[in-house]
C-alpha cells in the first residue's frame, strides 16, 4: 500500500512520517512513535482510553486516521508532567485515589484538560457529563469526579493550553 | 503536604491510614507497562479467524491465498495445533458432579460450537497485514443447529453440543443441609406457613475489563525457555497450565502480568489464544504478540453469571424462613473455563443460608453446555447470583406477609458472633454483626424519614422505590484443603518474601498478583507497620513468576487476606530475629528486649538500643553475629489460611421511576460494609465505589443478548452499556469492624461487595417504586422500555 508523508508535532517534539493512508493515529502514536501511554480500549470511540489533543482539542485517536493529524500539535500523556513534576491534574488524582488500573486515566487525564480549558470552574454534573465519552470500569467515576473537581480548584481557574496543545500550565 | 513518609509512620499508625497509592506516578504519566505496551526485537503479530456460526462442522479450511499474503510468515489451523497443543484445561471440577470435562482445543478440529471459536492463526510482520490475511482464509461451514438458553438446552430434542455430554448437562451438583423436601411439605400443609417462589434471570453479562486481553509470547529455542507476557490476574497459574498445555517445563518458563488494566475475573482463565501465541512463538522462532480487539474480546473472553433459577422459599407467617429450594440452570458457554464449574456450586450454592438463619437448604445446580462464550467468575462470582437470590426472595415474603423488609430482614439475621458460626450448608462463618451494619445504614438514610418522603411523593405522583439489602459472602479464598475437597485444580495458599538490604530499604515478594487493587500500597503498610520502615523505603513487587515467590493469585477478595498475611507474617518472623540479634548486640538476654515502632532496646533502658536499620545493617554484613544465626534479613511464610473469610453489609439504593416513560434515576446508593480492619480506607472506599457501580451495571444497563443463531448482538462497547459517569449518584460508603478471627491481620476483602450487594438493592428500590402500579416482576436490566411495558401491563390487569 502506498504510504504517505506526514508531520505531526508530538508533545512538542516534530516528527516526520510516512504512513499508510489507513494508519490509525493511535497506532502511529503507540507503534511509530513508541508513545505507549495513549490506549486502545474499544475500537469503537465509546471508552476514551485513546483520547490524545489535537490542536487544543480532544480526539479519539483510535477513530482518526495518522494522515489526517498532519501538520497537527498533538498531546499526549507523556507531555502533561513537566519532567518529573507532575500536572495539577495528575497531582489531583494522586492525591484523590481517581485510578485504579490505571488503563483509562491517561484518557481521562486528556479529557480532563481540556474539560478544565473549557470550564475552569465546573460543577460535579458538569464533569460527569463530561466524562460521557470515557469508560472507567473500575472506580465507578466518583473519584475521578472528586479529582478533576479538585484539579480545577488548584488550578484556580487559569488552565491554558501551550502550543503543543496538552500542557494546561497554571501558576501555583 | 505529602502523607507519606517517616512523619507519619512516627505520630500515626500507618495500618489504616488512607496514603497516596505508589503505584500511581507511574499509571498516570503513560510509564507503566501493560502487555500491548511492550515490544520486542523481531516481533510479529498474530490474529485470530474465528467461527461466523454458533454450531457448525468445519467441511474444508483454505490458508493458500493467506499463506502468500504481504507480510505472512505462516498460517495455522487445528490440523497443526492438533496433538502439539494439549486442550486448554478446566481446572475446577467439583466432586460428585459428573463433570464433563470436554476438550476445548485451541483452535478448533472438525466443529466450530460458539462464534468466537478460534479456527485458525495467522502471523505477519505487521497487525495490519495479520489482519489482512484473516480475510483471504476460506472455511466452509456445514451449520448445524444450536442452542444459547441454559434451560432450554437441557429441554428434549435441544441441539446436542458435546457427543460425551446427554442433554448438554456439563454437571449436576447439590447443595444440601437439614431437610428441605419436608420443610417445604410442613409449608404447604399449615395455616401458620407461607411460601413464595419466582423464576430469577440472572442475565449474562461482559466483564468488560477496559484493557483487552494481549498476550506476548518469546521462545528461546538455543535455552529452552518461554516468556509469557499475559494480561493475567494469576501469572503463577498461567505458567502452570501453560505448562500442562505446551508441554514446556513450568521451570522453563516465566510469565510477567505487572500492568494490568483490570479484570475482574475475566482474566482468571487460562485461554486458548494466549496458547496460540506461544505455539506460534515456538514454531516460528520468533516473539509473537497477539491482543484482542473489543468485539473479538466480547467474543473470546468470559462472560459472567447467566443462570435461569426457580427459587422457592417457605416461612412462618411471623416471617421466620423455613426453608429454600432452588433449582438453577447455569449458562457454562460451550466449554467449562478454568474456573466455570465452581462459580454456581462452591461460590453460589454453598451461600444459600446468606445472613440469615435458614435450616433447611437444597439447590440443585445444573451446569449447562449452551452454543455461548464460556462462562466464568465475574466481579461477585456466584455470590452477586445467591445474594440476588436471597435478597429477592425476602421482598416477596415481606410483601406476602406485610412485614417491613428491614423488619422481616431483622428476624432472620444470624444473631452477633466473634468466633465460628455454623450454617446448614455446611460452612463456617468467621465472625458477624449484620445488625449493626444494617442499624447504621438505615440511621444514615433516616429509614422513618425516608418511607415518609416516599409516601409524599407518591401523594404527588411520583414513584419513589427504597431498596435494602443484607448480604454475608465468601471470599479470602483459601484454605487448600477446602480448596482440594472441592475440585479446585490448584492450593489456594499464598507466599511473601520480605527481604532487607544493608542500607534499611525493603522488598517485599509477592505471590498473588494485584491489577488496580493497590497492594503495591497497602503490602508497604502492613510492613511498615510491623516493622516501623518509612512505607517510602518499602516496594513490593508481584507480577513475574521469576522474580516472586508461587501463588495463586488475585481474585475471590483474596490478595489482602491470604497475600497479605503472608506479608505479616514474613514481617513478624524478621521482627523475631531482629530481637534475638539486638539481645546479641545490645550484650542482654532477648527477653529483655522490648520492640516498638521500628526500635529493639532493652526494657527499662530505651536509650540502649539499634533501629531496624542498624539490625538491618549487621544481619546483612554478619560481622557479629550470634552463635548459630544465619546472615542475612529475610523471611519467607507460605501462608494458608484456616477458613474462607466473610465479608457482610447491609446497603440501601433510593431510585426514583418516570411512570410515564419508565425512565429511572438511582437517586441515592448507601453501602455499609464490613471487611474487618481496613489497611487503607481510601482504597477500601474506592473498592466499595465501584463494584457498586459495576452490579448497578447489571440492575440497569447491561445484558448479553444472543440471536436464536447464537449470534451476540451486543458485539461492541456500542451496544452493551458499560455505566457512564453522568448515570450515577456519589456512593455513599460507610463501615463497621469486625476482624476476622482466623487470620494474621483479621481482615475479610472487599474487592466484590459493592457488586454482590447491589445489583438486588436497586432492583428491589425499582420494584418497591412500581408497587403502587401493581408491577411486581421484571428481568433485568431494568430498561425505561420494559418498564413501560410493565406499567402498561398492570394497568390493564
Amino acid at each position: 500500500m502506498a504510504k504517505i508523508p506526514i508531520q505531526v508535532t508530538v508533545n512538542g517534539q516534530s516528527h516526520q512520517a510516512e504512513v499508510e493512508p489507513r494508519m490509525l493515529l493511535v497506532h502511529f502514536i503507540r507503534e511509530e512513535l513508541g508513545l505507549t501511554g495513549t490506549k486502545i480500549g474499544c475500537d469503537t470511540s465509546q471508552c476514551g482510553a485513546c483520547v490524545v489533543s489535537m490542536n487544543g482539542a480532544t480526539v479519539k485517536s483510535c477513530t482518526c486516521l495518522a494522515v489526517q493529524a498532519d501538520g497537527a500539535e498533538i498531546g499526549t500523556i507523556e507531555g502533561m508532567a513537566n519532567g518529573s513534576e507532575l500536572h495539577p491534574i495528575q497531582e489531583a488524582f494522586w492525591d484523590n485515589h481517581g485510578l485504579q488500573c490505571g488503563y483509562c486515566t491517561a484518557g481521562m487525564i486528556m479529557t480532563a484538560a481540556e474539560l478544565l480549558e473549557r470550564n475552569p470552574h465546573p460543577s460535579a454534573d458538569e464533569v460527569r457529563a463530561g466524562l460521557a465519552g470515557n469508560i472507567c470500569r473500575c472506580t465507578g467515576y466518583q473519584n475521578i469526579v472528586k479529582s478533576i473537581l479538585a484539579a480545577a480548584e488548584k488550578m484556580g481557574g487559569h488552565a491554558h493550553n501551550d502550543e503543543t496543545g496538552g500542557h494546561a500550565h497554571h501558576d501555583h | 503536604m505529602t502523607k507519606l513518609g517517616v512523619t507519619l509512620t512516627m505520630t500515626t499508625r500507618i495500618f489504616g491510614s488512607g496514603i497516596r497509592r505508589r503505584e500511581d506516578p507511574r499509571l498516570m504519566t503513560g510509564q507503566a507497562n501493560y502487555t500491548d505496551d511492550i515490544s520486542l526485537a523481531g516481533m510479529v503479530h498474530a490474529a485470530i479467524l474465528r467461527s461466523p456460526h454458533a454450531h457448525a462442522k468445519i467441511n474444508s479450511i483454505d490458508t493458500s491465498a493467506a499463506k502468500s499474503a504481504p507480510g505472512v510468515l505462516a498460517v495455522y489451523t487445528g490440523a497443526d495445533t492438533e496433538g502439539v497443543l494439549n486442550p486448554i484445561p478446566c481446572a475446577w471440577q467439583p466432586p460428585d458432579s459428573d463433570v464433563k470435562a470436554v476438550d476445548h482445543n485451541a483452535l478448533a478440529v472438525d466443529v466450530v460450537r460458539y462464534v468466537g471459536d478460534a479456527v485458525a492463526v495467522v502471523v505477519a510482520e505487521s497487525r495490519y497485514q495479520a489482519e489482512d490475511a484473516l480475510e483471504l482464509i476460506t472455511v466452509d461451514y456445514s451449520a448445524l443447529p444450536s442452542v444459547v438458553n441454559p434451560k432450554a438446552a437441557m429441554d428434549a430434542g435441544a441441539p446436542q453440543i458435546h457427543a460425551d455430554a446427554p442433554n448438554n448437562q456439563a454437571f449436576h451438583w447439590v447443595v444440601a443441609g437439614g431437610d428441605t423436601d419436608a420443610a417445604f411439605a410442613e409449608a404447604a400443609s399449615s395455616q401458620n406457613h407461607v411460601v413464595v417462589s419466582d423464576t430469577i434471570i440472572q442475565q449474562r453479562l461482559i466483564p468488560n475489563a477496559v484493557e483487552p486481553r494481549s498476550a506476548l509470547a518469546n521462545w528461546q529455542s538455543a535455552m529452552g525457555e518461554l516468556t509469557l507476557w499475559s494480561t493475567s490476574q494469576n501469572p503463577h497459574i498461567v505458567r502452570f497450565l501453560c505448562s500442562l498445555v505446551t508441554g514446556v517445563g513450568e521451570h522453563k518458563i516465566r510469565v510477567i502480568a505487572v500492568d494490568v488494566g483490570g479484570g475482574f475475573g475475566s482474566k482468571i482463565p487460562m485461554y486458548a489464544d494466549e496458547m496460540l501465541a506461544v505455539f506460534c512463538s515456538m514454531q516460528l522462532r520468533r516473539p509473537v504478540k497477539w491482543t484482542a480487539t473489543r468485539s473479538e474480546g466480547y467474543l473470546a473472553t468470559i462472560h459472567g453469571r447467566d443462570h435461569v433459577e426457580q427459587v422457592e422459599m417457605a416461612a412462618t407467617k411471623d416471617g421466620k424462613i423455613t426453608g429454600i429450594r432452588a433449582t438453577v440452570y447455569a449458562g457454562m458457554g460451550a466449554f467449562l473455563s478454568t474456573a466455570g464449574p465452581g462459580v454456581p456450586t462452591i461460590l453460589h450454592g454453598l451461600m444459600y443460608s446468606g445472613p440469615y438463619e435458614i435450616p433447611n437448604i437444597k439447590g440443585d445446580i445444573y451446569g449447562v453446555f449452551t452454543n455461548t462464550t464460556p462462562v466464568d467468575a465475574y466481579r461477585g462470582a456466584g455470590r452477586p447470583e445467591a445474594t440476588f437470590l436471597l435478597e429477592r426472595m425476602m421482598d416477596l415474603l415481606a410483601v406476602e406477609l406485610d412485614i417491613d423488609p428491614v423488619e422481616i430482614r431483622r428476624r432472620n439475621l444470624i444473631q452477633p458472633f466473634e468466633n465460628g458460626h455454623d450454617v446448614s450448608t455446611g460452612l463456617t462463618y468467621d465472625s458477624g454483626n449484620y445488625q449493626a451494619t444494617l442499624d447504621l445504614a438505615l440511621q444514615h438514610v433516616d429509614y422513618p424519614a425516608l418511607r415518609k418522603e416516599q409516601a409524599d411523593e407518591l401523594s404527588e405522583g411520583h414513584y419513589m422505590g427504597i431498596g435494602i439489602s443484607t448480604y454475608c459472602e465468601i471470599c479470602g479464598l483459601g484454605p487448600s484443603q477446602v480448596a482440594g475437597a472441592v475440585g479446585f485444580g490448584g492450593g489456594l495458599w499464598e507466599s511473601a518474601i520480605v527481604r532487607f538490604y544493608a542500607t534499611g530499604k525493603v522488598n517485599v515478594y509477592i505471590g498473588t498478583s494485584p491489577h488496580g487493587q493497590g497492594e503495591e500500597t497497602t503490602f508497604a503498610q502492613i510492613v511498615a507497620d510491623e516493622l516501623g520502615v518509612p512505607v517510602d523505603d518499602i516496594e513490593v513487587i508481584h507480577g513475574d513468576t521469576d522474580l516472586t515467590p508461587m501463588g495463586w493469585g488475585t481474585y475471590g477478595s483474596r490478595t489482602t487476606v491470604v497475600g497479605g498475611g503472608a506479608v505479616a507474617l514474613s514481617a513478624r518472623k524478621i521482627r523475631d530475629k531482629g530481637i534475638a540479634l539486638a539481645a546479641h548486640l545490645l550484650e542482654a538476654a532477648e527477653e529483655d528486649i522490648q520492640y516498638e515502632d521500628g526500635k529493639f532496646f532493652v526494657r527499662g533502658s530505651p536509650d540502649q538500643s539499634k533501629t531496624i536499620q542498624d539490625i538491618a545493617l549487621m544481619a546483612n554484613v554478619a560481622w557479629n553475629m550470634p552463635e548459630g544465626m544465619e546472615p542475612g534479613l529475610e523471611a519467607t511464610t507460605f501462608y494458608d489460611p484456616p477458613n474462607f473469610s466473610y465479608p457482610f453489609g447491609a446497603h440501601v439504593a433510593v431510585v426514583s421511576v418516570d411512570a410515564d416513560n419508565g425512565h429511572i434515576v438511582l437517586q441515592r446508593y448507601v453501602a455499609v460494609d464490613d471487611c474487618g480492619p481496613q489497611i487503607n480506607p481510601v482504597i477500601v472506599e474506592g473498592q466499595v465505589q465501584g463494584g457498586v457501580v459495576q452490579g448497578a451495571g447489571q440492575a440497569l444497563w447491561e445484558g448479553v443478548v444472543y440471536d436464536d443463531n447464537g449470534q451476540l448482538l451486543t458485539g461492541s462497547m456500542m451496544d452493551y452499556a458499560v455505566p457512564k459517569a453522568h448515570l450515577l449518584p456519589n456512593i455513599e460508603v460507610l463501615s463497621t469492624v469486625t476482624p476476622s478471627p482466623h487470620n494474621p491481620l483479621g481482615v475479610k476483602g472487599i474487592g466484590e461487595t459493592g457488586s454482590i450487594a447491589s445489583t438486588v438493592t436497586i432492583y428491589n428500590a425499582v420494584i418497591d417504586a412500581l408497587k403502587p402500579l401493581g408491577v411486581t416482576k421484571l428481568e433485568m436490566p431494568l430498561s425505561p422500555q420494559k418498564i413501560w411495558q410493565a406499567i402498561q401491563q398492570a394497568k390493564g390487569a
